[in-house]
């Protein structure tokens, strides 16, 4: 299949309207591992023949990082120039495969003026499973132990804890159950922008905390919902050397390689 | 009515009386410093505010995060409220000279035996209290939990949480004491006692005694349990037992957002508004703009309200990742300086009127820039937090004044800042350059 990726201002200057806008954010627009995310996320919208668009240069930061640093003013900046972007297309409906991204244009956006659906892509993927329309094949994870890292900014934040295990059930894996997860789930030690800045001084690092619990239950597979997670975790196996036991998969990578796309 | 019954009613309306009047005093003083916050509005409905009231605080629904100590606690709590039921009894007595006053009243009816049901229920409870409180002791002492040896529980937090376990040892052997020796008594001149299981048990102990000194026993065990109760609720303003009373407050008013959901601050909000649309007129914002918060005052009342609900129990700090990996943050040490601030400031302004200062600030003097650094914004202590506190609320409110006042961040942080401004991303990419993953796709 050869995999598109619509352009909102493209479509508009052909006279189409997309259904969906896909929020790639900065992580899967720039960071190479997020990268791959975003791939995998647009080609289970090509194959399910989703009507999407991304919003490509006219995309913008939401501000998530600003805000949570303290910055208000750049924050203001950036969401008030992406509300005026999505609004001037009359955008209804977003999904994005960050759960910052998410909650800053779903929580946040609305006392600005820019009111919209948003949907994280864990629920949108679950949406589709239970309506029938993505078929996720168990494949490679079959079987395999899997388990999953609560997002901050999905579960606490947002009260969203069964979506992604959805998925990860969908896969006829088996999904292993830290002791700290859900509502008790810790930090991978990126959020409130701490993603862009070394560590405060202690003992250790959030990340290796983390990893380590999660480790504990011989994963084969640690899911991951988030970019920012992922680059933690990820960093967390890499340092207790065992990234050749242990990988740190994003839940659209999982459905996409489960369904050889 | 005999001359020492007239003398103990005047003693027992001055002593309480009194009593109340300096509690009171405390607990306005207390009320107008909440009140010296900045002003916010809760969006919610009044169901949604009795629902958190009554799940969280009445309910202690979040308590049971942690089984054991939310059983152990549960006793304690049901104990201090049904408690109350015999306090009235307790009031009443002292108020009219009378002895176990609704006991006589109810004598003969059916009430006799919800009476003696209720006076039994309380002695069991009570009992259980009093291992309970031994255990709460021993946790602190002996056990060595975690979340209680930590360096912001140093000195009088400490003293007070032993202060507070020790009144209430005291407090029931008082009530024990009375119940005790007037079971005696009562069984000696009518055959049979009240009904009271365990404090007839105590009382058949000592009803060897002559009644005089029983008589005495029991005067004791009253006065004595007036007086720790007394002493409670004048302490309770100093302490962090004050949960007891204000997590009401605070589970009502519970902020009804997403918690991922940070507050907006419509004053930047219109300023940028106004620099991206030259016709858009901005609404009048009220007062002095000021940028976050540097001290207690220019934080909202809310979360004022919330200092002073904490009870230091630590469960956000046990579950903050920060602290969990020796950072030097510790939501529960935001809470306990934003309320000792409070008190220090208060102090001040009692004697030197409401435009006094001290040099001094919440940011900088209490909390260090340190630990606001520190701050993943995970929510865990919020959601950790059996009384809906907010730690993150505050933390946030002094990062910002911290950034955008003062212009203390991190280079790292600086450096997102001019890329978010220049690239609109927190990377050093061009924002032509988004497109360029899908140069991977096919």
């Amino acid at each position: 299949m050869q995999y598109k990726v619509p352009v909102m201002s493209d479509m508009v200057a052909e006279g189409k309207i997309p259904d969906v806008i896909f929020w790639v954010g900065c992580a899967g627009s720039f960071d190479q591992r997020a990268q791959r995310v975003t791939i995998a996320f647009t080609k289970i919208l090509n194959q399910l023949n989703i009507n999407f668009a991304v919003l490509g240069t006219e995309e913008a930061c939401t501000g998530d990082p600003a805000r949570r640093a303290g910055n208000e003013f750049i924050f203001q900046m950036l969401a008030q120039q992406n509300i005026a972007t999505l609004n001037n297309y009359g955008i209804k409906k977003i999904v994005t495969t960050c759960p910052h991204c998410f909650n800053t244009i779903k929580n946040e956006y609305p006392e600005l003026g820019g009111k919209y659906e948003v949907l994280h892509h864990s629920q949108y993927l679950q949406e589709l499973i239970n309506e029938g329309k993505l078929k996720v094949e168990g494949g490679p994870f079959k079987g395999k132990r899997i388990t999953y890292h609560d997002s901050c900014y999905l579960g606490r934040a947002n009260g969203i804890y069964e979506a992604p295990r959805t998925i990860i059930e969908a896969l006829d894996a088996d999904l292993i159950e830290i002791n700290k997860c859900k509502t008790n789930g810790l930090c991978c030690g990126a959020g409130g922008a701490q993603m862009f800045k070394e560590d405060e001084p202690g003992n250790k690092r959030i990340n290796t905390e983390r990893t380590g619990q999660l480790i504990e239950v011989y994963p084969d597979v640690i899911a991951v919902a988030c970019p920012f997670c992922n680059t933690m975790i990820t960093d967390g196996v890499k340092s207790e050397n065992k990234q050749d036991d242990i990988k740190v998969v994003d839940l659209a990578e999982l459905v996409a390689q489960a369904n050889n796309y | 009515m005999s001359l020492l019954t007239l003398i103990q009613i005047i003693l027992f309306i001055l002593l309480a009386g009194t009593s109340g009047y300096i509690a009171f005093k405390k607990f306005k003083e207390i009320y107008d410093n909440i009140h010296r916050g900045r002003p916010e509005i809760i969006h919610s409905s009044l169901g949604f505010r009795l629902k958190s009231m009554l799940l969280v605080a009445f309910g202690q629904k979040k308590m049971f995060k942690l089984t054991v100590p939310a059983f152990l606690h549960l006793i304690i709590y049901a104990s201090f409220v049904i408690t109350q039921i015999e306090l009235i009894e307790i009031f009443l007595d002292g108020l009219t000279g009378s002895h176990r006053i609704l006991y006589h009243a109810f004598e003969g009816s059916f009430m006799q035996s919800i009476y003696v049901f209720v006076i039994n229920f309380i002695e069991v409870l009570s009992l259980l209290t009093f291992f309970v409180t031994i255990i709460f002791i021993l946790r602190r002492t002996t056990f060595k939990v975690k979340r209680f040896q930590m360096p912001e529980l140093k000195g009088w937090p400490w003293k007070d949480a032993m202060n507070i376990l020790g009144f209430e040892i005291i407090l029931i052997t008082f009530i024990f004491l009375m119940n005790g020796a007037d079971s005696a008594l009562h069984s000696k001149e009518h055959v049979s006692g009240y009904g009271f299981l365990l404090s007839g048990y105590f009382g058949s102990l000592i009803a060897i005694l002559p009644n005089g000194a029983l008589e005495f026993l029991g005067r004791i065990g009253w006065w004595g349990h007036l007086c720790m109760v007394l002493t409670f609720l004048l302490y309770l303003p100093y302490s962090k037992h004050l949960h007891i009373l204000l997590a009401f407050p605070n589970t009502f008013f519970t902020r009804p957002e997403q918690k991922g959901e940070i507050h907006n601050m419509p004053a930047i909000q219109y300023e940028v508004q106004s620099m991206m649309d030259p016709s858009f007129k901005a609404p009048e914002t009220e007062g002095e703009i000021k940028f976050g918060a540097k001290d207690v005052y220019d934080l909202s009342w809310k979360n004022l309200l919330d200092a002073y609900s904490c009870t230091e129990c630590g469960r956000c700090t046990s579950a903050c990742p920060a602290n969990q990996t020796g950072k030097k943050l510790s939501p529960r040490k935001i809470m306990m300086d934003t309320r000792d601030r409070m008190e220090d400031l208060s102090k001040g302004i009692k004697k030197h009127g409401p435009d006094f200062t001290d040099n001094k600030s919440l940011l900088g003097d209490y909390i260090t820039k340190e630990e606001l650094r520190a701050c993943t914004t995970c929510n865990a202590c919020v959601e950790e937090c059996p009384v809906n506190i907010s730690p993150l609320s505050i933390i946030l409110e002094l990062r910002r004044n911290m950034i955008m006042e003062e212009a203390d961040s991190p280079v790292e942080w600086n450096n997102m800042f001019a890329n978010m401004e220049n690239n609109q991303a927190p990377w050093q990419f061009s924002p032509s350059d988004r497109l360029k993953w899908t140069e991977e796709l096919n």
